[in-house]
């Protein structure tokens, strides 16, 4: 390939000093503190601001609980979150763009079953701006009657799209067979719901259900913390309501069971998901399951990974990780796979979970995955939007800046049988429920051969 | 925010070198960018150069497989690669703790990786899932980036798929992997840089140390891709069997990124003018006024603008409902351009757009790998690494006349139309 007069691939590995040792690791500077102020407002709102004047720029994120049982409460939520910004009394939606743009600001919404959630960010300096436009969208959004019908419909077209996405298809399936018909199974609404959807059931949902009583906001950047809760008590000290906003009821503990076979008619790849029950950051179990699951598939150099993608080519990406919800938490198992390897895959995904509490990980390998745990919170976190979702994760669960500093010191003090006790007790093959979906025509003879695994639809 | 000092030099072997010491957070970032991406890939040989960029991580004289990756992030970092039109990247960013292991791994699979027969095959294979995951598998995959280019080019170093057809991934040999390593990725042809948290002497010393003994071996001569503009609409067509709603997308050549920078960034201003927020022209008339389409996006280059040499694509793409012909789309969008080509933006506007860049560009700063990367490609490409920090003044500069100007160049009769159709037959 061009060069004419290139060494070969046996030469080009070789060098006359042979192989070198690899340089062993410095001092590490510790972080600098962060500067912040953790408060309720009169409202209600819990306020996080930060300052990290990495760059002249603010990150905005708030979050509120937003549940609902009613079956039209996803479809009715999902318009809300796309016409809060397009108009208030004040402001049509091209004047809210055009007051964002000119701060270099943006603020965007999202809506899943639990929470309604708004983030933003602009230059500091545009920041009195930022705040006025949310507590402009906030408390007088107008959910005119054309935007409530356009938006309708550009959702029914994004879910069509939506829909066709194999991990879309996969979640879903996933979802239903973990958790049923519990609310948090709708996180994508139907369209038919959608196209239901009254001008005045959302103008109704908006002014029950967005509420500052238990809604969190984080702010993190080039901010005075203490100076910046004036100025969010000003903006936002209008926005009332009665009670606090809506947590989703707790979600029952999985039940272990036979994957099931989803079809997907034609499909070149199939989803492998599988999940079991995990603990949430609060338990004193978590440091170590942590660990243990950065071991099994949580980083790139654990065991699931270098089995069924370096060894055997059957994957791009393999990964398992937590899933938080409430003050629940589960773990997820994740691969994409051709469909002539997806049994196989699936054999090697179990022989790893069950290898993990069999074969633990030794000290060394506990040593590599603390270090990562450890330095990728330092890398996550020394960014404004790192920093900015992280809290806002934790302040959802009432944790907060200090959770996050004291975190690396709790990594610090897991031992090598606390992780392995984690691995026995979380990992355990017969602790797991799933989905596979893909072309079923391919995929039932290996997988019901291989065994616990179900055909959706068949008696 | 202070802005960085830059230090730029150049080993004996070639090898160009940035450092940007920044101290707000004790982490490192460390790159090399090769000058060489998919445009430079022979014939019959297709998605070979994003092929190579994985078996760059598959173990080195000094490294078994595996290893590599157990090194970056057992000291706590992060890595990856990514193969773009006329470069190739890798990175990490780690704890600053861990910087002189970071240039060993960088110096060490640039001296002497472990091409072999077993890894070649394993990453064919993993290469293939990372194709299906991305394109066969999923609606709208490869849009537009592996579909537009074989409309609006008409060279293959231009118009070729970069991830590469199975049949040529297949056959590509051990020999290959050889040659193109020896031609390509030289020290010469490469591009060091070190951000964050370090301390200059002593990295200086340490990139010396390490880097200092890959031997050097000539810079290969780069061809020009340049290639006519179009001198017809050209129309292709691609039937998606996944896709639920009709796509376009519509191609543009753009000016010389690296020659006629200011006329590149004036194309950039225009994107966000046009689809940048509810306020933007296409967003206002044909998402809310008409509506015509779910969604439209405009932008230079296919992966994102400054990651390409010229000649570059300004695009515009648009998911639109079964009921709205493709023209009507393109009608809008023209009436569109013409308006702007002959009445320039006022100031207001203006100030949106570049408030916005600016914006992005300090949210892009803000995280370390961006940075690092930033200063890699643009002195890579540009052969200044500082004007990552100038860009924002740059678009800030651009004038109403300039972007009327561009506009004026998106021509109906010098571009591709690339039409995506649903596959009736199975939209499931």
């Amino acid at each position: 390939m061009t060069s004419a007069t290139h060494r070969d691939a046996e030469r080009i590995g070789r060098t006359p000093l042979g192989p070198r040792q690899v340089p062993p690791l410095g001092e590490q500077r510790p972080p600098a503190e962060l500067s912040h102020t953790d408060t309720v407002l009169g409202n209600g709102l819990r306020v996080l601001a930060v300052r990290k004047p990495t760059v002249p720029m603010v990150e905005l994120r708030l979050s509120i609980p937003f549940a609902g049982d009613d079956p039209s409460h996803p479809a009715t939520a999902e318009v809300l979150a796309e016409t809060i910004l397009t108009g208030t009394k004040r402001r049509d939606r091209i004047a809210i763009d055009t007051e964002l743009a000119l701060i270099g600001g943006d603020l965007g919404t999202v809506v899943d079953p639990e929470h309604l959630s708004v983030s933003g960010s602009a230059l500091a300096s545009g920041l009195p701006t930022l705040l006025d436009v949310l507590a402009d969208v906030l408390t007088e959004a107008v959910h005119t009657d054309g935007e409530v019908r356009r938006e309708a419909d550009r959702i029914v077209e994004r879910l069509a799209v939506a829909r066709t996405q194999p991990r879309v298809i996969a979640r879903e399936a996933l979802q239903r067979r973990r958790y049923g018909d519990h609310p948090y199974t709708r996180e994508v609404p139907r369209p038919e719901d959608v196209a239901a959807v009254t001008p005045d059931a959302v103008r109704l949902l908006h002014a029950d259900a967005v509420l500052p009583g238990g809604s969190t906001l984080v702010l993190v950047g080039d901010i005075d913390p203490d100076a910046v809760i004036g100025e969010v008590e000003q903006a936002l000290g209008s926005w009332r309501g009665d009670g606090e906003a809506k947590r989703l009821a707790e979600l029952p503990d999985l039940t272990p069971g036979d994957l099931l076979l989803v079809g997907r008619a034609g499909a070149v790849q199939s989803q492998l998901r599988l999940s079991a029950q995990a603990v949430p950051r609060t338990d004193p179990r978590y440091p170590a399951l942590q660990l243990a699951n950065l071991t099994f598939g949580g980083y790139f150099s654990s065991r699931l990974v270098e089995n069924i993608r370096e060894d055997k080519g059957y994957t791009y990406g393999a990964h398992s990780g937590f899933e938080f919800t409430g003050q629940k938490a589960t773990l997820q198992v994740e691969a994409d796979t051709a469909s002539e390897v997806t049994a196989a895959a699936l054999l090697e995904t179990r022989y790893e979970l069950g290898r993990l509490g069999l074969v633990p990980p030794t000290d060394a390998d506990v040593e590599a995955v603390r270090q990562y745990a450890i330095g990728s919170l330092l890398i996550s976190s020394s960014s404004q939007t790192g920093l900015a979702s992280q809290l806002a994760a934790l302040t959802d669960v009432g944790l907060g800046v200090e959770w996050l500093t004291a975190h690396p010191d709790r990594l610090a003090r897991v031992t090598t049988e606390d992780v392995a006790q984690a691995a026995l007790e979380f990992f355990a093959p017969s602790r797991f429920t799933g989905v596979v979906v893909g072309d079923a025509e391919v995929l039932a003879p290996q997988l019901l051969a291989l065994g616990d695994v179900t055909v959706e639809g068949a008696s | 925010m202070a802005v960085p000092q830059l230090h730029r030099f150049t080993l004996d072997n070639g090898l160009r070198v940035v450092l940007a010491p920044d101290g707000t957070a004790p982490v490192v970032g460390v790159s090399v960018h090769y000058d060489v991406g998919f445009r430079s890939e022979p014939e019959g040989r297709t998605g070979f150069a994003h092929l190579f960029e994985h078996l760059m991580f598959q173990g080195s004289e000094s490294l078994e497989k595996l290893a590599h990756f157990r090194y970056v992030q057992s000291s706590g970092g992060i890595f990856n690669g990514s193969t773009h039109p006329d470069y190739t990247d890798y990175f990490e960013v780690l704890p600053s703790s861990a910087l002189e292991r970071a240039l060993f791994l960088e110096a060490d699979r640039m001296r002497a990786p472990k091409l072999t027969k077993e890894n070649l095959a394993n990453q064919i294979d993993v290469v293939k899932e990372e194709i299906r995951l991305n394109v066969l598998n999923r609606p709208y995959g490869g849009f537009p980036w592996i579909l537009l280019p074989p409309v609006l080019y008409s060279t293959f170093p231009n118009a070729h798929n970069g991830y590469g057809d199975f049949t040529d991934l297949e056959q590509a040999t051990l020999d290959d992997c050889a040659a193109f390593f020896d031609t390509y990725y030289a020290p010469a042809n490469a591009v060091l840089t070190v951000a964050g948290d370090i301390e200059v002497d002593r990295t200086r010393e340490l990139v010396e140390k390490h880097f200092g003994d890959v031997p050097a071996r000539p810079k290969p001569h780069r061809p020009s891709f340049a290639e006519p503009r179009p001198n017809e609409e050209l129309r292709g067509s691609h039937t998606d069997p996944h896709a639920p709603l009709p796509a376009l997308a519509v191609g543009y050549r753009m000016p010389d990124p690296v020659n006629e920078l200011d006329g590149y960034l004036a194309h950039l201003v225009l994107a966000g003018l046009l689809t940048d927020g509810d306020g933007s022209r296409l967003q206002q008339r044909l998402v809310h006024r008409e509506p015509l389409v779910t969604d439209v996006n405009a932008g230079a280059g296919l992966f994102g603008p400054f990651e390409a040499r010229d000649p570059d694509t300004f695009s515009i793409t648009a998911i639109h409902a079964p009921d709205v012909a493709p023209d009507r789309v393109l009608g809008a969008l023209d009436e569109e351009l013409d308006a702007l080509a002959t009445t320039p933006p006022d100031e207001r506007e203006l100030a949106k757009v570049t408030a916005r860049w600016s914006a992005n560009l300090h949210g892009d700063h803000d995280r370390l790998v961006s940075r690092t990367l930033a200063f890699g490609s643009l002195e890579l490409l540009h052969g200044d690494a500082a004007l990552a920090d100038g860009l924002a003044d740059r678009i800030a500069g651009v004038t109403a006349d300039q972007v009327a100007e561009a506009a004026k160049g998106l021509r109906p009769d010098s571009r591709a139309v690339l039409v995506v159709e649903p596959d009736q037959g199975d939209a499931k």
